[in-house]
């Protein structure tokens, strides 16, 4: 599945429709902050109605009343707006996810075997456990397990990517998804899930957002966000009294208009979050599933961003996944030509990707071309358990590459003598992890090639900003110490678990958990599986089991383990944004109060005027222009409650000086700018 | 200058002391005394045993609340009976000298609210209305008892930050217990005996006739002053013997006994905040909460220093303004000290005064207001102030926390969903009951409409009244006549929530919280030390003060100050 970045205007216009929709009022009770905005827009329209009918309330106009009342609907909307556009693009990922899941033909077998007797019915007939065959050409009905078979599918339709996929019997890649097509051979599967209860009917849901719940942290700032409306409410409700009691005594002056408190009262609640709070959550879904990541809840999406542990496998998140040639060492007297070709030559019939890699190496270093074969016999000589080596022979020479100890007995069988160079030689880059392999020319020994893990291109500036960010990273392989500290040095992991077993990685989430570390792992063989489960974060390659996938709280689509730091990224950036908002939101108010205060109580103290800092120009136009501004900071910060804000590796404190100073001052200073612009657009006049 | 010097001495001094005084209070709460006070280890184990606790039990949060609500109803009722009644108690002629008739029964039920709630308004004149029995064994025991409730919640809550996946948090019977042997009595005692040196009275007699110089007849009233004096200051209490309260020679003798009691109303609350951190095994987190109370102090005693110092706006010619504002003040102390020792009183929830509120000038008269407001957290009250404090620690972690992308945690517990309950309901308990009380007294005209002094002045009185009971502070603006049916009995309701409001959330908060995990400190991990976050620490105390009182402030003392 592929993501669409960008809007399309059909999602713009959904958004606009769907904001009307969401003013019904079962939706919006769901967001207390915006509900009582609502209730304030109801009131200052039924205050504006019987305006017009003569009823007045205090010194408010009708025209005012009314522009007062239409921004706050404005208010509602446009958070229902912000809303609506990002569950917009949730819909959209999940209609493409959903054309996979059209009605297929299904081959249901009695027994798991390829004779067993056949019964064409629907896809959605399929139950859990139920057995089913798929051929070449077609579509897999559902999710299930490989039984039996071996075939290529494209899962082009899931993970976006047009290459080809093994999938087979036994072993990690045994699960399959429905929605895929098979393209060569066949396979027996059995069915993982009823109907609707699959995978990825599961990630449908929840990207679209109707099953979504709300975060533990959600749920806490919910609170919070209430509970300081609630006062504010209760801070502006009782100026009314407060302000009759002193008009009473005073003699001066008109009590405050029902209208500019609610007004007053639309400005002071934390509206800005508010509005976007449960924009940011859908969109923090959403990023994820931009970078092919599907979670199973909003909540793992969060503690992504807890997470300060990460277990990384070795092979293929740190490393390259084979090990590869890296260096030729030459025995006494021999060319560093001779031996590039005699290696060269003893892996010319090498098919493994560490063959490869020696010629490449070979060609690259020393542009040994390419030898021409034509007429001279040759043979290839195959790895065997009992030799231990292989090679070629060729034009009458035997080119032999081998494990030392396995070299130095064909030598000395040949009457050679294995040189005593070479051999501490190979002792001292075994020593460094490395893997040398003797190259040897009939019974002389020409030189050894180093076989090397290849740490993957700019995995150290990432480990590097991890540490910085506070994570710790952890290598887990099953080499031996020695050489898995050599690898742990080179990409610059923290820590390095060598000889591991699946238990051992069981055992090393639980010790750091208990030690109040969050752990996050990628996994995808069914050994993984407990751990896993047991993982705080734990993200399952879709290429993995149907165990792995059942037991993580993640899927990646691509199967890529180093997208476990993307996920953190994503986490940990929606906290930030939620954090940030509330933080503008709240030192807001301190410019609103300037504008609103004295506007309200000018009459009764007209020493108060002192207070109009911003010098807004009359009464009406400053708590108008403050309402305005109330309702335009919504659309404004929408991009940025969709993007996330910029989130770079940094540690804790330096990013909440950031922070502080550019949505804490930022949220004091602009609503000053914003305010007094807004009531030069309205009155015409600077001062 | 000399002000100014008075002012660094102050807090040096009360840094020398508190440090190791918090050695001792993290004692107390954790193990028991050592030294010299061992010897009232018996003493300690009868009085448990008589509570009927084992050693060794503790209580969960839930036993927590109906421990002190238990204690509180209780004592409530025996000090309405004993007011009550207070003609009625045996042996009249020996306590009751004056023979004053029993307290009517609205007073003696806000009295007997205000003095469990540690708030200790006093709507009547305790020269006036109470026998010595009245002042010493009723009002007396609840300043010692008032204000080791207030600790013994405050152990509860540092217990609860501190423990980890336990429902344990101490037990309530013991904490009072040891409160009050190893903390309360020995420092009053000493202290005592140090105001009576310096002249404050202590004695029985019945009140003095005597004949002035100019032959008229007056009465001196007399009693047992030295003894309530010292816990009314070191418990935060704040409920004077004579109506003048620390303006009283009787009480306040001296400018020496003067900066003592201002520097004893420090003293307990500073010593916590250094006992938390060396109970939380994290003394940085103590410095930075004591830092951040200092920092907040300062930015309220400027202010309210330069305006008393500076002519008001309505001097009057002819007059001499060189000594800045004396209207109200007592001449023996100025108006640097003046000025300090009511700001000490109202930063706690002292509320003693040694110096008019009515009488300062709005900016002057503000700053005690705005202390208040605050939540009483500036030090605060005797364990009262730290819990109060530590909730809005807690609500800045929150947002602080989620700045730095990760779920809010504090010390390593996270911060969930009830947790924030439970701080929204402590820290907005006192705003609501300040706002409402003031709207329902503005809105039904429950103020006098004789009223001494006119709006703007007379509103502040009115929300300086409501904001003094609800934060349980007990002092008063003056100017308005407490002591009628209504303000009685709506004081003691606001002053009842105001208490108990906190306490039992408080309580929940540390149950929750002692049921956690812990987790790991790293580089991600905001820190709650260090100057960054002591900013935003204060920023947040003047902002949840800001946003709820800005609006009455600018109908109060703002409007007076920019007439």
């Amino acid at each position: 599945m592929k993501t669409k970045s960008h809007f399309t205007k059909e999602i713009f216009w959904n958004a606009w429709v769907q904001s009307f929709v969401k003013l019904n009022p079962r939706t919006q009770i769901r967001n207390p902050v915006m509900f009582t905005v609502w209730v304030g827009s109801i009131l200052t329209t039924v205050f504006w109605i019987a305006s017009l009918f003569g009823v007045s309330d205090s010194n408010a106009g009708s025209g005012f009343i009314f522009w007062v009342a239409v921004w706050l609907w404005f208010t509602v909307l446009l958070s229902n707006f912000s809303e609506a556009l990002a569950e917009g693009r949730g819909k959209a990922q999940a209609a493409e996810l959903r054309k996979t899941r059209n009605e297929v033909k299904a081959y249901r077998l009695k027994t798991p075997d390829w004779n067993a007797v056949q019964e064409s019915v629907g896809s959605s007939a399929l139950r859990k456990d139920d057995v089913f065959l798929v051929e070449a050409g077609s579509f897999i009905p559902a999710d299930g397990e490989i039984l039996a078979g071996v075939a290529s599918v494209d899962e082009s339709a899931v993970t976006g990517e047009s290459a080809p996929v093994i999938r087979e019997a036994g072993g990690d890649r045994s699960s399959v998804n429905g929605g895929t097509r098979v393209l060569s051979d066949r396979l027996i599967v059995r069915v993982s899930s009823d109907p609707g209860q699959g995978f990825l009917d599961r990630m449908i849901a929840l990207v679209e957002g109707t099953s979504r719940k709300k975060t533990p942290n959600e749920i806490a700032l919910t609170i919070l966000l209430a509970a300081l409306t609630l006062i504010l409410l209760i801070v502006t409700a009782t100026l009314l009294p407060f302000s009759q009691y002193t008009v009473t005594q005073s003699g001066a002056g008109k009590a405050v208009s029902i209208a500019s408190l609610v007004a007053l009262f639309v400005c002071l609640a934390p509206t800005t979050i508010g509005a976007l709070l449960s924009t940011i959550g859908i969109a923090g879904m959403n990023r994820l599933s931009g970078v092919n990541v599907l979670a199973t809840s909003g909540r793992a999406v969060e503690a992504a961003g807890d997470v300060d542990v990460l277990l990384l496998d070795k092979t293929g998140t740190i490393t390259l996944g084979n090990r590869m040639a890296s260096e030729f060492i030459v025995a006494p007297s021999v060319e560093p030509t001779e031996l590039a070709l005699g290696g060269y030559l003893a892996s010319w019939a090498d098919e493994t990707p560490e063959g490869r890699s020696i010629l490449s190496l070979a060609k690259r270093q020393f542009q040994i071309p390419s030898p021409s074969f034509e007429g001279k016999n040759h043979k290839a000589i195959p790895f065997t358990a009992r030799t231990r080596m292989s090679g070629l022979d060729w034009n009458g020479k035997s080119y032999r590459k081998g494990a030392t100890a396995s070299v130095q007995v064909w030598i000395e069988a040949q009457g050679g003598q294995f040189p005593e160079q070479v051999k501490t030689q190979a002792e001292a880059s075994a020593r460094k992890g490395s893997t040398p392999l003797v190259i040897c020319e009939n019974a002389r020994v020409l030189g050894i090639v180093v076989l090397k893990d290849i740490v993957k291109d700019g995995i150290q500036e990432r480990f590097a900003a991890l540490r910085q960010m506070g994570i710790k990273t952890l290598m887990i392989t099953g080499d031996n110490p020695l050489t898995a500290a050599t690898i742990a040095a080179e990409a610059g992991v923290d820590d390095y678990l060598a000889e591991a077993k699946p238990e051992d990685k069981l055992a090393l989430i639980r010790k750091y958990q208990s030690e109040g570390h969050l752990v996050a792992m990628t996994g995808d063989g069914t050994n993984d599986a407990p751990a896993l489960a047991q993982a705080d974060v734990a993200v399952a390659m879709n290429s993995g089991t149907q165990a792995a996938k059942e037991a993580g709280n993640m899927v990646d689509l691509d199967s890529n383990p180093t997208k476990l730091t993307e996920v953190v990224l994503v986490g940990k950036q929606m906290l930030i944004t939620r954090g940030s908002l509330t933080t503008f939101s709240i030192a807001n108010d301190v410019a609103k109060y300037f504008a609103i205060l004295p506007a309200l109580f000018l009459v009764t103290y007209p020493g108060l005027a002192a207070l109009n800092v911003m010098h807004l120009a009359t009464p009406e136009s400053a708590i108008l222009s403050a309402v305005i501004f109330n309702a335009l900071i919504i659309p404004a910060l929408i991009p940025l409650a969709l993007k996330g804000v910029v989130y770079k590796a940094q540690s804790a404190i330096q990013l909440l000086r950031k922070n502080l100073v550019l949505y804490g001052l930022g949220g004091l200073l602009l609503p000053f700018v914003g305010i007094k612009l807004i009531d030069i657009l309205l009155t015409g006049k600077v001062f | 200058m000399n002000d100014v010097l008075n002012y660094f001495v102050f807090f040096v001094l009360l840094t020398l002391a508190a440090w190791p005084l918090g050695r001792w209070v993290a004692r107390v709460f954790e193990a028991g005394p050592e030294g010299v006070l061992k010897a009232f280890r018996p003493v300690e184990h009868g009085l448990i045993r008589l509570t009927g606790v084992k050693p060794g039990d503790e209580m969960d949060w839930k036993q927590w609340v109906g421990a002190l609500m238990m204690l509180s109803a209780v004592k409530i009722a025996v000090v309405f009976l004993l007011l009550f009644f207070q003609d009625k108690v045996p042996f009249q002629s020996l306590i009751n000298p004056q023979n004053f008739p029993g307290v009517p029964w609205d007073l003696a039920l806000n009295t007997a609210v205000s003095f469990v709630t540690n708030t200790n308004w006093q709507n009547y004149g305790g020269e006036a209305t109470m026998s010595y029995f009245s002042q010493m064994a009723v009002l007396g025991v609840q300043n010692f008892l008032s204000a080791a409730a207030g600790i013994a919640v405050m152990a509860a809550l540092i217990r609860g930050i501190f423990r980890r996946e336990t429902k344990a948090l101490g037990n309530f019977w013991v904490d009072m217990v040891r409160i009050n042997l190893y903390l309360l009595l020995p420092i009053s005692l000493v202290y005592s005996l140090l105001l009576t040196a310096q002249g404050a009275i202590q004695n029985f007699s019945p009140y003095l006739n005597f004949t002035t110089l100019a032959g008229a007849k007056e009465v001196l009233p007399l009693g047992p002053v030295a003894s309530q004096e010292a816990i009314k200051m070191l418990g935060t209490n704040g409920g004077g013997f004579f109506n003048a309260n620390s303006a009283h020679p009787f009480e306040n003798p001296t400018a020496f006994t003067n900066f003592v009691q201002a520097f004893s109303v420090f003293l307990l609350p500073a010593s916590f905040v250094f006992a938390y951190g060396r109970i939380v095994k994290d003394k940085r987190q103590s410095w930075a909460i004591y830092g951040v109370m200092i920092a907040l102090f300062t930015c309220f005693a400027i202010p309210a220093y330069l305006s008393e110092l500076a002519p008001p706006a309505h001097a009057v010619a002819g007059i001499d303004w060189s000594a800045g504002n004396l209207e109200g003040k007592e001449t023996r102390f100025g108006v640097g000290p003046s000025v300090l020792f009511n700001l000490v009183t109202t930063a706690t929830s002292c509320g003693a005064v040694d110096a008019m509120n009515d009488s300062f000038t709005p900016i002057g008269g503000m700053m005690p207001l705005l202390l208040i407001q605050v939540g009483e957290v500036v030090f605060g009250g005797v364990g009262s102030g730290l819990y109060g404090m530590l909730a809005v620690v807690l609500l800045t972690v929150f947002v602080g926390g989620l700045m730095v992308g990760r779920t809010p945690e504090y010390l390593g517990k996270k911060i969930d969903g009830f947790d924030m309950k439970m701080i929204v309901a402590a820290v907005t308990i006192t705003p609501f009951l300040i706002l409402v009380g003031t709207a329902a007294a503005t809105l039904w005209h429950w103020v006098p409409s004789d009223m001494s002094n006119p709006v703007p002045h007379g509103f502040t009185e009115i929300f300086y009244a409501l904001s003094s009971m609800a934060n349980n502070n007990g002092s008063a603006f003056a100017g308005l006549n407490g002591n009628t049916h209504f303000w009685n009995v709506t004081g003691a309701v606001t002053m009842f929530f105001g208490r108990f409001g906190v306490m039992v959330p408080i309580l929940a908060l540390a149950g929750h919280l002692a049921g956690k995990k812990v987790s790991a400190a790293s580089l991600g991990t905001l820190p709650t030390h260090g100057v960054t976050f002591s900013v935003l620490l204060v920023f947040f105390v003047f902002l949840v003060a800001a946003l709820n009182f800005i609006p009455g402030l600018a109908l109060g003392p703002i409007a007076e100050a920019l007439q």
